[in-house]
């Protein structure tokens, strides 16, 4: 080993060590929790699989484990619709690029839950569409429909999540080749067609990445759900939450918490496969 | 190129909705905390700072908000030390694992929230941590790693390795060359990395619901006043000032991390 790799392998080390530690260790003992059994306030520490059959079993869980999944792609798919196109925006129509894309990442750093919760103030019985409206005479009765239900989970996550899909299809977008497109004008390609055939299937690694970076943390988002959603719109992350406090069934939770990772797991493998196939299908 | 945009004109249109979309809820916070009226809409019914005078008097408050300027302070420099270490070796040495250390570092951004926190709170319990800002501190730790990472990789990436060398050939030890070298040409990154994981930590509620404890962090505070319509009022002149905080901090950090880039030009010449 040389100087230099023994040196990285030296400095990656605590950094690597903390986050390994932090990632494995934690996820064992939720493994372990989850063959355990809750006992009033003790837990039995005996080998059971009745976790796993509850939760298999349990049409509350089978319901907001789909539901959570359904929410996240929907938010996903809406979230990149909407972004793509400012994307390309920034990407193809502007000047200065760094002032477009501060631009669309200072309200990120407005934290998430006051974003949350000003979307409740926006949407809510009493909140400013409602009484704008109201004091405006241009409805008799509060709208009810704009809050507690998944619309407003979709409209909230589309706003939390903007960031993190403009900026990897931003990025994709800026490495497609511009003589490409130039090409394929020359060819006869229309505009629509040009963009269908050479941009898009350019910047699926773009939208991959975005996807992903939105999907994975929606499937497991708690804020949102909790404070827009409603009883309709409560996801998995609330039933986990529940396991944890008030219903204190922490091997249970644990459980949730493992099926969940599995289906993220195995929804974003099989969405990057299908969208690298779509992908290959247009061109 | 004109030619092109003139055939898209909803393009631009089309931006500028969006823009209001993201701008709409962050700008209301602020414009409704001097709302005398306790309902948010317009017309607004008359100017105050009433509602910034009461939080002053919250004794939950102020003590969360010490609670979470501890974690948010013990998180910026426990992963900012852990970052720059790994940092330099990710941009500066050959090692084997690297990619994979690289990409394990990097997943908590892409991992669930909720997972991670009900984990954790699990492992704590288990080995006897009991639920205190400790562990909060280790939690936040681990999420604001990659970011650490990766504000201190632009940091060294825009550095020149030959400075560093031309220390060792002039005699200087290995720790001296780093605390008279590449300290100095880093700091600015260093200080840029402090303030964004200060922020992200600052901000973060779910791993601070769970593993806070009996002492409540900031935005755990701010989660049991929203539930409180009469409370609607003082929990938008609190969002109000720590959006301003927030801005100002990352203002900072965008500053610093620049003049880490003109620094790297210095060196150079």
């Amino acid at each position: 080993m040389s100087d230099n790799s023994r040196t990285g392998v030296l400095l990656a080390m605590p950094a690597t060590a903390y986050v390994g530690l932090l990632v494995a260790a934690p996820l064992g003992v939720l493994v372990l929790y989850s063959f355990w059994t809750q006992t009033y306030i003790d837990i039995d520490r005996s080998f059971t699989w009745d976790n796993y059959r509850t939760a298999f079993t349990d049409p509350l869980v089978r319901h907001l484990l789909i539901r959570s999944i359904w929410m996240a792609g929907l938010v996903t798919l809406v979230t990149v619709a909407l972004a793509y196109p400012i994307a390309y925006f920034v990407a193809f129509r502007t000047r200065n690029k760094t002032f477009w894309l501060l631009l669309i990442t200072i309200p990120f750093w407005v934290s998430y839950l006051l974003r949350v919760f000003a979307w409740k103030v926006i949407l809510g019985f009493n909140g400013l569409i409602n009484s704008s409206l109201l004091s405006a005479g241009l409805i008799e009765a509060p709208l009810d429909f704009l809050l507690y239900n998944e619309f407003a989970v979709i409209l909230t996550l589309a706003h939390a999540w903007a960031p993190f899909a403009i900026l990897p299809i931003y990025v994709s977008l800026q490495k497609v080749d511009r003589s490409l497109l130039e090409a394929a004008t020359d060819l006869g390609c229309g505009r629509a067609e040009c963009f269908l055939r050479v941009t898009l299937p350019l910047t699926i690694p773009g939208i991959i990445a975005s996807s992903l970076i939105i999907f994975i943390p929606t499937v497991g988002d708690y804020v949102t759900p909790a404070l827009v959603g409603g009883s309709d719109g409560k996801m998995v992350a609330n039933l986990i939450q529940v396991y944890f406090g008030a219903a204190n069934n922490w091997p249970l939770g644990a459980t949730l918490s493992l099926m969940s990772m599995a289906a993220v797991g195995v929804v974003a493998v099989v969405f990057v496969v299908l969208l690298r196939r779509a992908g290959r299908v247009i061109r | 190129m004109t030619g092109r945009s003139r055939l898209l004109p909803g393009l631009r249109a089309y931006t500028l909705l969006y823009l209001v979309f993201l701008y709409l809820p962050v700008l209301l916070i602020p414009l409704f905390s001097f709302n005398d009226g306790t309902v948010v809409a317009f017309p607004i019914s008359g100017l105050t700072l009433k509602w910034y005078g009461q939080l002053a008097s919250e004794d939950a408050l102020l003590r969360s908000l010490g609670n979470s300027f501890i974690v948010a302070g013990a998180t910026a420099v426990l992963s900012t030390a852990l970052g720059l270490f790994a940092a330099r070796a990710y941009v500066r040495n050959k090692f084997r694992g690297k990619q994979w250390s690289e990409g394990l570092v990097m997943l908590p951004l892409v991992t669930p929230v909720i997972i991670v926190a009900s984990a954790m709170l699990t492992l704590f319990m288990l080995i006897g941590l009991r639920p205190s800002l400790a562990t909060v501190i280790l939690g936040h730790t681990f999420l604001t790693l990659p970011f650490a990472v990766a504000i201190l990789k632009s940091a060294f990436e825009e550095f020149d390795p030959s400075l560093e060398e031309a220390a060792y050939d002039l005699g200087e030890t290995v720790l001296g060359t780093f605390r008279r070298v590449t300290l100095p040409i880093v700091a600015p990154g260093i200080v840029a990395s402090l303030l964004v994981t200060f922020t992200v930590s600052f901000d973060e509620f779910v791993l601070a619901f769970f593993l806070s404890g009996d002492r409540p962090t900031l935005p755990v505070y701010i989660w049991s006043q929203i539930r409180f319509p009469a409370k609607l009022p003082n929990t938008l002149a609190l969002g109000s000032l720590l959006l301003g905080f927030s801005v100002l901090l990352l203002i900072l950090a965008e500053y610093f991390r620049r003049k880490t880039r003109r620094g790297a030009a210095d060196a150079k010449r």
